[in-house]
């Protein structure tokens, strides 16, 4: 086993089954005949009681059992998987969560009540517990023969044979005899190693998948056998010298009519002992997120020396170096895009969480709400998904809590009874898009107007275009909600949700109609580590202006440059766009370049020009972030490593455009 | 680092503003020559410029500004010195100018005395104690409170 800690190890499998878990179940709500979310649903439990119990969390693993019992009921068809029981199923989930992730704090009681539940519906008073089950009903007894050989590492894997043995022992009568033959002389022993093999008789009234199901961890390594010795004997085990007779195991197995779980060791890289499901070994690893992040950083730091290098050399003509410099490019950029690949998952992982906040939400306020998702295969950033949980969340919320109407409004105004929210994610370019739409009430543009104005965020009856007016919302507590609900008014508004978006060097978009829904779509970079940027200088200095910001460069015209003190507005192609003269911003002393360039960046529907001496070109920038010293610096969103090796700002956009929409607003109250 | 009792410590010291400073060697990583520095617009005085180490943005502070010495421009003998501080429980990697780098030195804790209420430039909150080497005094600088104090 790796020195890790095994508890952490099993933590985070627990936690993926029990997204698993929670998923199947959805499913299995949607379509209760569909057998496949039931197995998933059962795996995942079965594999949580018996790793539970592997790694100490014995609380976790009792209450598991609970319900993978009732689910293995299901699966024989004696109950069905009414929305009663998924209920109580998903309420089991979460406290089999809080009893792995924190057991000191788990509410007992509350589980004893879930659990209670839970035996009404399966409509048994007494659930059997783990390793206690005493067959009731002696006419369904049968006596096994199981022979088991554990792969000869499977000790150093951490396989504790005791315990298959006691599971063993737990099903019924069980008659276990060591088979030492092929324990070698004491010279040769390596204590590691597992010599011994188990013949066990059995006699249980369990089925058969349930003695395999013991070996459900190790099957892939482990020579099974299981013979069935006397069906359906009423009588009790067989006397012991009966197993004393028993063939060598080691002795290969002639081919058994009753189909023997037999498996070929397998190769020492694959399965560890937390392998819970008996499916091929999945071709991936778990790493923790800080070596990817270390990862990523020294590539990054790759991608600078080599820029280095290039600038460097391209005086050189030296072709031999300069070839050596291309293949180093070659093989920087192609580490570059595999390191970030790395790190992409799919954001159905993001979305796939949301499946149980729209049921839970849905009921909870008593609408009628289909969700529905498109585009879960497009990946993103692992970081960028976590951060975009508790954003997604409150959108929804509000999406379902406000937009959505109660049925007999919808019924009213025409529309179906069920609302719907759409989640969607697309690639646009080097972004990727995440829309939230539903089909509600739309946003009231009269509520947010006269709110804005009490808020004095707007003066009165200032005219707003409606993505103007919509941006209002994420103002810090702006909130049109007439009454705060359960659901509404905890946690995080929309300012931290637009807050943790720039963040990401995102853009929040939101458009509405009257009667017909809200869609807020979310603009997101790939990746958190590297942009492309435009690298411009003003004075001396150089800074990088993200690149997905910038709409086009044109030339500052000389009669607007004269008048330097005045109007600060363009007009590009008929529109207004306010401009700022970085020099000013930044206090350059320096000289201006007789000819100074604009480069027009756009936020949301906001466009500001940005009056620089020079566009130096693009540039492949790795941000870096400012340590605590500059936090309270505006303006710049990070640093980045030039070719030469001085060090260039990156500017934030965000915070830029709003610092130019107030230089237009004071022009419009002057 | 300890200043006080019989404790010595390990000390870097370096020339600034005609003074000489210690600073704790243990918090050194390196010490560069100088480097092309980026003017951050906004930054306070203290930092307001960047530094590339080894592939890492660095704030470059100027200790001069906090003491109120005159800030010359660099001669041969400037240095950077790379030192690690905890900020808000944070290590933060900060580059500080010197006008020279003297040595490594031990400085005995009984040698050095508390900062004295008078006869004095500075801000006393700013200086840990002044230390004795010979006849020179060497000033102890509290790192830390120079970045968190304005």
């Amino acid at each position: 086993m790796s020195s890790a800690d095994p508890g952490q190890v099993f933590r985070e499998e627990a936690a993926e089954l029990l997204a698993d878990l929670e998923t199947a179940l959805l499913q299995l709500e949607q379509n209760p005949d569909d057998r496949e979310p039931l197995d998933t649903a059962f795996r995942a439990l079965h594999t949580i009681k018996g790793s539970g119990s592997m790694f100490g969390f014995e609380a976790a693993a009792s209450f598991t059992h609970h319900l993978e019992s009732a689910f293995d009921r299901m699966r024989k068809g004696e109950l069905t998987a009414t929305p009663a029981m998924i209920g109580i199923a998903l309420a089991a989930k979460d406290h089999i969560r809080i009893l792995i992730d924190d057991p000191a704090n788990a509410d007992t009681a509350a589980g004893e009540r879930i659990l209670a539940r839970l035996a009404e519906q399966s409509g048994s008073a007494t659930m059997p517990a783990p390793h206690r089950q005493e067959p009731d009903d002696a006419d369904d007894r049968a006596t096994w023969r199981v022979r088991f050989k554990l792969a000869p590492d499977a000790l150093e894997r951490g396989t504790n044979p005791l315990l298959l043995l006691d599971e063993l022992r737990g099903l019924g009568d069980a008659e276990i005899v060591a088979v030492t033959d092929d324990v070698p002389p004491l010279e040769e022993l390596e204590p590691t190693r597992c010599h011994i093999a188990w013949d066990v008789l059995l006699t249980t009234t369990s089925p058969r998948s349930t003695i395999e199901d013991v070996f459900i961890f190790v099957i892939d390594e482990t020579e099974l056998t299981i013979e069935p010795v006397l069906a359906s004997s009423p009588t009790p085990a067989p006397a012991p010298t009966m197993v004393c007779d028993l063939p060598d195991p080691s002795v290969p197995t002639p081919p058994d009519p009753v189909q023997p779980v037999t498996q070929p060791p397998q190769s020492k890289a694959d399965a560890g002992p937390e392998k819970g499901k008996a499916q091929p070994v999945a071709n991936s690893i778990r790493v923790p997120a800080e070596r990817l992040d270390d990862l990523m950083d020294q590539v990054g730091e790759l991608v600078i020396a080599h820029a280095r290098l290039k600038q460097l050399i391209s005086d050189s003509v030296d072709l031999q170096i300069k070839s050596v410099t291309e293949e180093i490019e070659r093989l920087s950029n192609g580490l570059r895009d595999i390191t970030m690949g790395i790190r992409m998952v799919p954001v159905e992982t993001l979305f796939g969480r949301f499946r149980r906040l729209v049921r839970d939400l849905s009921q909870e306020l008593g609408k009628d709400v289909l969700l529905t998702m498109s585009g879960e295969e497009t990946e993103l950033d692992k970081t960028m998904i976590e951060r975009l949980n508790d954003p997604l969340v409150h959108i929804i919320r509000n999406s379902l809590d406000h937009g959505l109407e109660p049925a007999a409004d919808r019924l009213a105004a025409g529309k179906p009874r069920q609302g719907r929210i759409h989640l969607s994610a697309r690639h646009a370019g080097t972004r990727v898009l995440m829309t939230i739409r539903d089909d509600g009430r739309g946003l009231d543009r009269d509520r947010i107007r006269a709110k804005a104005e009490e808020q004095d965020l707007i003066p009165p009856g200032a005219k707003l275009s409606d993505a103007e007016l919509f941006q209002l919302i994420f103002h810090p507590g702006f909130s049109t909600a007439r009454t705060l609900t359960s659901v509404s008014g905890r946690g995080i508004g929309m300012d931290v949700v637009k807050r943790t978006v720039d963040g990401l060097r995102g853009t929040i978009e939101v458009s509405s109609t009257a009667g017909g829904g809200t869609e807020i779509t979310l603009g997101l970079p790939l990746t958190l580590a590297i942009i492309d940027g435009l690298l411009v200088r003003v004075g001396q200095g150089r800074y990088v202006i993200p690149l997905f910001a910038v709409e086009e460069c044109v030339e500052l015209p000389p009669d607007v440059e004269r008048r330097h003190a005045g109007r600060n507005f363009l007009n590009i192609r008929g529109a207004l766009v306010p401009f700022l003269r970085l020099r000013d911003s930044f206090n350059v002393r320096h000289p201006p370049d007789p000819y100074q360039k604009i480069v027009i960046i756009s936020s949301g529907d906001k466009r500001v020009g940005l009056v620089v001496d020079q566009v130096l070109g693009d540039h492949q920038t790795v941000i870096k972030s400012m340590s605590k010293l500059h936090a309270d610096v505006a303006n710049f969103s990070g640093a980045t490593i030039l070719g030469d090796g001085s060090v260039a700002l990156i500017l934030d956009i965000a915070q830029i455009v709003a610092a130019g929409q107030i230089q237009e607003q004071r022009r419009e109250a002057s | 680092m300890a200043v006080t009792g019989t404790e010595t410590f390990e000390a870097l010291t370096l020339g600034l503003g005609g003074e000489i400073f210690a600073i704790d060697a243990n918090s050194v990583h390196e010490i560069l020559d100088i480097v092309p520095q980026t003017e951050v617009p906004g930054a306070p005085p203290l930092v307001s410029h960047l530094i590339n180490v080894r592939g890492k943005v660095v704030p470059l502070a100027d200790l001069r500004i906090r003491f109120g010495m005159e800030c010359t421009p660099p001669t041969i003998d400037t240095r950077i010195v790379v030192v690690e501080i905890e900020l808000d429980e944070e290590p933060t990697v900060v580059g500080l100018l010197a006008d020279k780098v003297h040595e490594v030195t031990s400085i005995a804790g009984a040698s050095i005395e508390d900062t004295p209420d008078i006869g004095m430039r500075w801000n006393p909150e700013l200086i840990k104690g002044i230390g004795k080497r010979g006849d020179d005094f060497i000033v102890i600088p509290d790192i830390v409170r120079i970045f968190t104090t304005h």
